[in-house]
């Protein structure tokens, strides 16, 4: 199997799964507890912490472990919302194409009652820093912006938000899911004052994730229940995943150089490889764009059907067709950056991983070229777009 | 698994793929906006359903359905065709996923549409009741 998924999920590091079994064998003490068992789970604890600060230029204390990026995101952006709720400050400004655990939290929050900006980003997937500049009120309580897409693996131009924001006095929420451990990130220089972050993009294991939180920014707990984490997130640590989780983090930093040069280098080959197919276009800015992203639209395909039969050619892949989201509409990213319906149901994503070689590469190529033109050629749409009956959008 | 071994089977070896040139009758339904589009051609001697041909732009239980729906029909008189229901279909591939079964419904409505064709070009009579229109499904709505 050629595993060209890795933004959904990573091949868990041998690293990590040895510390996780070490963590459980020798270290299963509640790091709550005074006594030695329980102390020494908490000497672990807090030199997870350290890594995973040190991974991000933070300090341990401004790091909050969490049960994955999802919470993390909801935790940064509610407590955000209801801390600028007291000073009258209820507009949240965000982006167009980011991830549904940011999307569905600000709906949330719209139908209590705050005022949400989704900025658009572009052909390109890349929103504008003058963009955000123009949205920032007095009432502005949160500006969220990822730090590169899932999807299409746009980089966004966190540093400038970052610094804007700052200077405007607005707290600034960086989901970082997808960049951490694949970008050098700096969350000082970078002016970022939460940053999200999820044990199984890099190579850790899921249901893990934290948050970064400025030590002068106020944060609320989302999961009430215990003093754990400072009194900012309840519940007994998961210390074989956190651990599992900074052994991960630190393994990827360490390689990051390496590992980007050799994915990029990868990436671009595929891009040139699947580009030569005949209406296919690249969904996304080339770049920046993260050094394991490919992401294509296809005209007169869908993309569930494109799918499965490279899963029968023995490749995992992803799409951002209605059917493979089980419901009617495509992803909102492809529509964001101005795909129509038709062509947005045709998408393929392939991520890359450290471990992606240059056959796998050309195997891949190889395989996609002849499911698009099998597919092609018991499509209705595809006969209408060649007798001239339909036009091609994607020239 | 997502799908029957059935739907697989007539996913990955779809009965009755192409255009049957010179049709008796044509029909297409779905728009490419909701992400499926169904093309069935007809043959049509003595009022049976000699042969039967598809193309379908979809997901895999879109060309799955559209394979069962053709061999469903292949070989039948046109009254027992006209008879085919979507649940017919679904049972015959033991199954769909729920939110797959508009899935089925096109595939019904194309082996209609093609033999409302029929009847319009050689000015047959019918029961415009027998064909129902693909606008109920909410994704054409949006």
């Amino acid at each position: 199997m050629i595993y060209m998924d890795n933004a959904a999920t990573t091949r868990t590091s041998p690293t990590a799964m040895r510390v996780m079994m070490e963590c459980m064998e020798q270290f299963w003490g509640n790091p709550s507890s005074l006594h030695t068992p329980g102390q020494k789970a908490a000497e672990v604890l807090e030199q997870a912490r350290a890594d995973v600060a040190a991974a991000l230029h933070a300090q341990p204390r401004e790091i909050i472990f969490t049960a994955g990026g999802t919470e993390a995101d909801n935790q940064a952006i509610q407590s955000a919302a209801r801390l600028g709720r007291k000073k009258r400050k209820t507009h949240l400004i965000s982006t167009a194409i980011e991830h549904h655990a940011v999307l569905h939290t600000l709906k949330r929050l719209e139908q209590e009652g705050f005022e949400v900006t989704l900025l658009p980003v572009g052909e390109q997937g890349i929103v504008r820093v003058e963009d955000v500049a123009a949205a920032i009120r007095e009432d502005t309580a949160l500006v969220s912006v990822m730090f590169a897409n899932n999807e299409i693996g746009t980089i966004q131009p966190i540093a400038e938000i970052g610094k804007l924001c700052r200077e405007k006095k607005v707290p600034f929420h960086v989901d970082a899911v997808q960049a951490v451990g694949q970008l050098p990130i700096d969350v000082n220089a970078m002016c970022i004052d939460m940053l999200s972050l999820s044990g199984h993009k890099f190579h850790g294991p899921r249901g893990c994730g934290a948050l970064y939180v400025r030590r002068t920014l106020p944060i609320q707990p989302y999961i009430e229940g215990g003093a754990q984490e400072r009194g900012k997130r309840a519940g007994t640590e998961n210390l074989p995943a956190i651990a599992g989780m900074a052994a991960a983090l630190k393994e990827s930093c360490a390689n990051m150089e390496a590992n980007s040069a050799k994915m990029s280098a990868m990436r671009d080959r595929l891009i040139d490889g699947i580009a030569q197919i005949p209406h296919s276009a690249l969904n996304g800015a080339r770049s920046p764009r993260l050094p394991g992203n490919v992401n294509f639209c296809f005209e007169g395909i869908e993309g569930e059907s494109l799918l499965l039969l490279l899963d029968d050619k023995e490749i995992a892949a992803s799409s951002g067709s209605a059917c493979t989201s089980g419901s009617l509409d495509p992803s909102h990213v492809l529509l964001a950056i101005g795909r129509p319906h038709e062509v947005a149901h045709g998408s393929l994503r392939l991520t890359l991983g450290p471990e992606t070689t240059e056959e796998q590469v050309d195997e891949t190529i190889q395989a996609v070229k002849e499911v698009v033109e099998y597919l092609r050629g018991m499509s209705p749409v595809w006969k209408e777009l060649q007798e001239g009956v339909r036009s091609y959008v994607i020239q | 698994m997502l799908y029957s071994e059935k739907v697989m089977d007539h996913f990955r070896n779809p009965r009755n793929v192409g255009e049957i040139p010179d049709a008796d009758g044509v029909g297409q339904v779905g728009n490419a906006k909701c992400g499926d589009i169904m093309r069935m051609t007809l043959k049509i001697d003595d009022g049976i359903i000699s042969d039967v041909k598809f193309t379908t732009f979809g997901c895999g239980s879109a060309i799955a359905t559209s394979s069962m729906a053709t061999e469903l029909i292949k070989g039948k008189p046109l009254s027992q065709a006209l008879e085919l229901t979507n649940q017919a279909v679904v049972e015959a591939l033991d199954g769909l996923p729920a939110y797959k079964l508009h899935c089925s419904v096109l595939a019904e409505e194309a082996v209609k549409a093609a033999i409302k064709d029929y009847y319009d070009r050689n000015g047959i009579a019918y029961d415009p009741d027998l064909f129902r229109d693909c606008g109920d499904c909410e994704g054409c709505m949006s």
